[in-house]
This record gives C-alpha cells, structure tokens and sequence, in this order.
C-alpha cells in the first residue's frame, strides 16, 4: 500500500486521541466519585 | 467506572464494534482512489472527524440555548454545552491533523492558507477559546450565562466553514456527499464504510458527553463543597480572631 506511514499516522492519532481522552474520563470520574456522594450522583 | 451505566455500557460496546468494521473496510475492503490512490483512506477518518466536530458544536449551541431559555436544570444544559464543545475540539484539531497528513499526499504540502483551512483552524481556536473561559467563573450559574451567549455566536460559524469552498477559490475540494448538486461521487463501498465511521464517531460523542457532563456535574459539587468547607473554616477562625482581641 502507498503512503502507509501517513494513512497509519492518521489513524493512530485519531483512535488513540479518543483512547485517551476516554481513558483521562474514566479515571478522573472513579477519582472524584470517591469523594462525592452518591445522592449528587442521579445516574447512579 | 463511575459516571457510567448500562446503558452507555451497551452504546460503548456498539461504537467499538462498528469502529472496528470501519478500520478493516477503510484498509483492506475499500478500492483506492482513481485519482488520490490509497491516501483516500484517510478520508474515513478525516471526514466524520469534521462532522462529529460540527454536530458538536451545534450540540453545544443547543444546550446553550436551553440554559439560556430555561428556569429550572439550566446548569445541566449548560454541563452539555461544556462537555460536547471538549469532545468537538478534539475531533476538530484531529481534522486538522488528518486533513494536514492528507493535504501532504495530494497537494504536496501539510499547510495552506486556503479559505476551508482558515476558516476550520479559526473555528477551533473559537472553542479553544470558549473552553478557556469556561474554566474563568468559579460560579456555575454566572460561568452557564456567559458562556452560553459565546456559544450561540460561535455556531455560526459552522456554515461559513462548510461552504467556503464555494464561497471562494479553494484548494481543499467541494463536497463529495453533502453537495450542492446532489450527487454522490462515490463508490457505493466508500459511501457505506464512510456513513459507518460518522455512525461510529457519533456513539463515541454522545459516550464521551454523557461521562464528560456527569464528571463535570462532580467537580462542580466538589467545587461548591469545597468553598462551602473554606468559607466556613474562614468564619470560623475570624471568630476565633475576633473573640481574642
């Protein structure tokens, strides 16, 4: 396949720039749900 | 995981799936471009980039909206807002990125000073911006009407994006689907690898949103308890203060 490098670069930053961002949530959600309780939580 | 429930769970696992079918049609199903070659298979990920950037940015204009015009749940509204225009400043500098690495393959250079271009960079520092302010106000409701009047005012931008490739001589292309004329130019396995990464990135926006606004809600009562806790002790040691004078 021609051009691959910049084909792959291209999905890579774009799938792990939401891999990340979804990552960052995650742990900051389970980082502050610690501390805040669950009745200002209405998802719970 | 602690903003979550089944049901985004459930839209998790489906907006896996369906990525993982767009990444396997985009570079093993999917022919080559008569004219651009394989660099076309950038397009599967830089276009639902661009419109999951514009659905994000409408998304935050509606929920400014909302807040605006509503008396009651006006900081949920505005909690969306936040967390959609985050989510869409993502996709719109991954358009910038993948539309630069595109730009490299079929116009021989990663930057231009084109009108689409322009006007896309020019949209993404207005919500960098927005964000910024944001993250000024410490009071949620003062940061909700502020930052919702912003909001409205920087929709309308979109449009000027969309169609500066008609308004003016471009080097970046019209549009293959969404055209003036109607017509489709794409091969039928294009179009339907293309529509299945917008169906994708939209169930990673509306996932990434709905745990963006819930963490936000939980640094806001964090914040608010947070003051409530310093405000207290402050009074607390003035009396202290006070009483040994």
């Amino acid at each position: 396949m021609k051009d691959l490098g910049f084909i792959l670069a291209s999905w890579i930053i774009t799938l792990g720039s939401i891999g990340v961002l979804a990552i960052m949530t995650l742990r900051r959600a389970r980082e502050l749900s610690s501390r805040i309780p669950d009745e200002h939580k209405p998802w719970v | 995981m602690k903003t979550g429930t089944t049901t985004t769970r459930v839209l998790g696992i489906f907006a896996l799936m369906i990525t993982a079918w767009v990444v396997v049609s985009a570079f093993f199903l999917t022919p080559a471009d008569v004219v651009q070659g394989d660099s076309v298979r950038i397009m599967y990920a830089h276009v639902p980039t661009a419109w999951i950037a514009y659905l994000a940015f409408v998304t935050t204009a509606v929920a400014s909206g909302l807040s605006l015009a509503r008396k009651h749940r006006t900081l949920g509204f505005d909690r969306v807002a936040g967390a959609s225009a985050e989510v869409g400043v993502l996709f719109m500098a991954m358009t910038l990125i993948t539309g630069s690495l595109w730009g490299r393959l079929t116009w021989g250079t990663f930057w231009q000073w084109d009108p689409r271009l322009t006007t896309t960079l020019f949209l993404f520092v207005t919500y960098v911006g927005y964000l910024a302010i944001r993250r000024v106000d410490v009071d949620p409701v003062r940061r909700a009407r502020r930052s919702s009047v912003i909001a409205l005012l920087a929709v309308l931008e979109i449009p000027l994006v969309h169609f500066s490739v008609v308004l003016w001589r471009s080097l970046h292309q019209e549009a293959s689907v969404l055209n003036t004329d109607g017509d489709v130019r794409l091969d039928d396995l294009m179009l339907f690898t293309l529509f299945s990464g917008v169906v994708a990135f939209t169930l990673i926006f509306v996932w990434l949103v709905v745990h963006r606004q819930r963490l936000a809600a939980m640094s806001d009562v964090e914040r608010l308890v947070g003051l409530d806790v310093a405000i207290t002790a402050r009074r607390a040691e003035s009396t202290v203060g006070g009483g040994g004078r």
